[in-house]
């Protein structure tokens, strides 16, 4: 038994006809691990006897019965680490699961594995986790892109058959991209965030990375929905998102939004990109062409809200409740100061220091309202593309994966490169990233990703959207 | 105008992280480059526009207020960098 090219779908098929158990599964997982993840670094800890134990006792007749998903170490695992890939949360062992824990449990998955992030989501790279590298799996010296690199990498190498990531900018469909699997983030309120470590609250969504848009639409089924427990996410119908998987796009209206498509955007991207919105023609979708005027606001706009509510959530640790703390303090502001200075990153520093900035006294109006006021527009530009068309298309990263340490030295490069996928953040609008070919860069085949964009809520005509790329491609 | 500029040291104390000198020199000239980027806002004409402040409008989420379990103080302190008595220990932070 081999992970490569084995699918959810596929897995569960070969699970109820009885050709393969839960256990097998597990340990198909532990030999790709021990095989691949030495030289990618996707993982920061695996409990292998753990996932054993749940997959001897799991119930093959539900949905995702047996089915192991890594997560991202952002979102809390009863009895597991949730370390933020920081050094403030070292030693922290989660003392709840997450409502999509209990949800994935529900149906039958088998959480497993740790997966490597940008310290408490912030970055583009995978570069700021402050445990370890991860390498993008198609070329060693590149970045598997961020934050939920770790996730992407392990699924994209086949050594798990899907993950969670979180999405807060980008931090999903982005690494997918670079990647090549398929990383979706969707709707705000869609998804409960409940034991997502907060990095911007009014942004977070919980998504899954899957090899295809078919196994992305089984995870999603299985976490979608409304939480007491989380007072945004809202009381709406789930639809049955694999009914109408195979609809296909015929007769739909899809838009590429002419702002997506920049001077200095890498020639391939936009060459496979174009490719792929000429497949979508063939299959009978209308395309045409649509302006959001806000875009090239969305960046700057990002990163006054996010950084904002970072560093009001990032006050939480305090070296009190969990995580380090300095020792021997002089007195209060020495404990605090030394416990936060020594327990974050630079990234996460920089963040913090930005946002208290934008948010303090003198400057408030001038950065956090009128940054409110602009997501205002950048919301209203989607509302009024929508009215005309069905979905949007467009590239999920203007360049393929760049290299490591590239654009460590200097942090507005890196924040670009979320360019295309934070604006569906500040909407609250569902995308996805499927993989739609090859950039040819040394020598290496670096994978492009296609995004699709749908209104909030309209997660089932996203999906069926991108599996009929993914069914034309495969075909 | 002049360009834009955070007192990166004023602020860190503001929150409480205490920063070397080297990380002093490194954030100030990144941080007044990212503001100066972030500035492109002012071009907007945000007259009359509403704020938003997060994506869904719901306002005012009530659930039941039934009571359910929670943590035990044990378990509420497992995590404590120290903890005695099934309490969070501190240090002194009131003299006299």
């Amino acid at each position: 038994m081999t992970l490569e090219g084995l699918t959810i779908a596929k897995a569960r098929r070969l699970i109820q006809a009885g050709e393969l158990s839960p256990v097998q599964l597990v340990d198909a997982v532990q030999a790709a691990i021990e095989r691949t993840d030495p030289a990618v670094g996707g993982y920061l800890s695996r409990d292998y006897q753990r996932a054993r134990a749940l997959a001897e006792k799991t119930d093959i007749t539900l949905p995702l019965g047996g089915i192991p998903v890594a997560i991202k170490d952002v979102i809390n695992v009863e009895g597991e680490p949730c370390t933020c890939a920081s050094q403030i949360l070292q030693g922290y062992v989660a003392p709840y699961d997450a409502t999509v824990i209990t949800k994935l449990r529900a149906a039958g998955a088998i959480p497993f594995g740790r997966t490597n992030m940008d310290e408490f989501a912030m970055g583009s790279s995978t570069e700021n986790s402050s445990i370890q590298i991860t390498r993008n799996p198609r070329d060693p010296e590149r970045i598997p892109g961020g934050s939920s690199g770790g996730s992407a990498a392990v699924v994209a190498a086949d050594e798990a058959l899907a993950s969670l990531g979180s999405d807060t900018g980008g931090s999903i469909r982005q690494p997918a991209a670079l990647c090549g699997c398929v990383g979706m983030k969707p709707s705000y309120g869609r998804v409960s965030r409940y034991g997502l470590v907060a990095f911007a609250s009014s942004l977070d969504q919980i998504g899954p990375f899957t090899h295809t848009v078919e196994d992305a639409a089984l995870v999603l089924q299985a976490m979608a929905g409304h939480d007491p427990l989380d007072s945004t996410s809202l009381d709406l119908p789930v639809p049955d998102y694999s009914a109408t998987l195979n609809d296909g796009v015929k007769g739909l209206k899809l838009g590429v939004p002419k702002e997506y498509f920049i001077e200095g955007m890498d020639s391939q991207v936009e060459a496979r990109v174009r490719a792929a919105i000429e497949v979508y023609r063939g299959l009978g979708a209308e395309i045409v062409e649509v302006s959001l005027p806000h875009t090239k606001y969305a960046v700057a706009d990002y990163y006054i809200i996010a950084t904002a509510e970072a560093s009001a959530n990032l006050a939480r640790f305090d070296g009190v409740r969990y995580g380090k703390r300095a020792s021997a303090p002089r007195d209060l502001a020495d404990h605090y100061g030394r416990t936060r200075g020594e327990g974050f990153g630079k990234e996460v520093k920089r963040r913090i220091i930005l946002g208290t900035y934008v948010l303090s006294s003198g400057y408030y109006d001038a950065y956090y309202l009128r940054a409110q006021k602009v997501r205002t527009l950048i919301r209203r530009d989607f509302e009024e593309a929508f009215q005309k068309v069905d979905g949007l298309l467009s590239p999920t990263s203007p360049v393929p994966a760049f290299k490591i340490g590239e654009r460590m030295a200097d942090p507005l490069q890196m924040y670009l490169a979320d360019i295309f996928t934070i604006a569906a953040n500040l909407a609250g609008i569902c995308g996805i990233s499927i993989p739609c070919g090859d950039a040819e860069v040394d020598g290496k085949k670096l994978p492009v990703g296609l995004q699709i964009m749908a209104p909030a809520f309209a997660e089932a005509r996203l999906l069926r959207m991108a599996r009929a790329y993914e069914t034309a491609r495969l075909a | 105008m002049s360009a834009p500029h955070l007192d990166v040291r004023y602020i860190a104390n503001l929150v409480r992280l205490r920063l070397t000198e080297e990380e002093v020199a490194e954030l100030q000239p990144q941080l007044d480059h990212v503001l100066s980027y972030i500035e492109q806002l002012d071009e907007v004409n945000v007259d009359g526009i509403e704020p938003t402040a997060h994506a869904s409008a719901v306002y005012n989420v009530f659930r039941a207020d039934l009571p359910r379990d929670g943590f035990t103080q044990e378990q509420a302190t497992a995590n404590a960098p120290h903890s005695g008595n099934g309490l969070f220990l501190v240090p002194k932070v009131v003299e006299g």
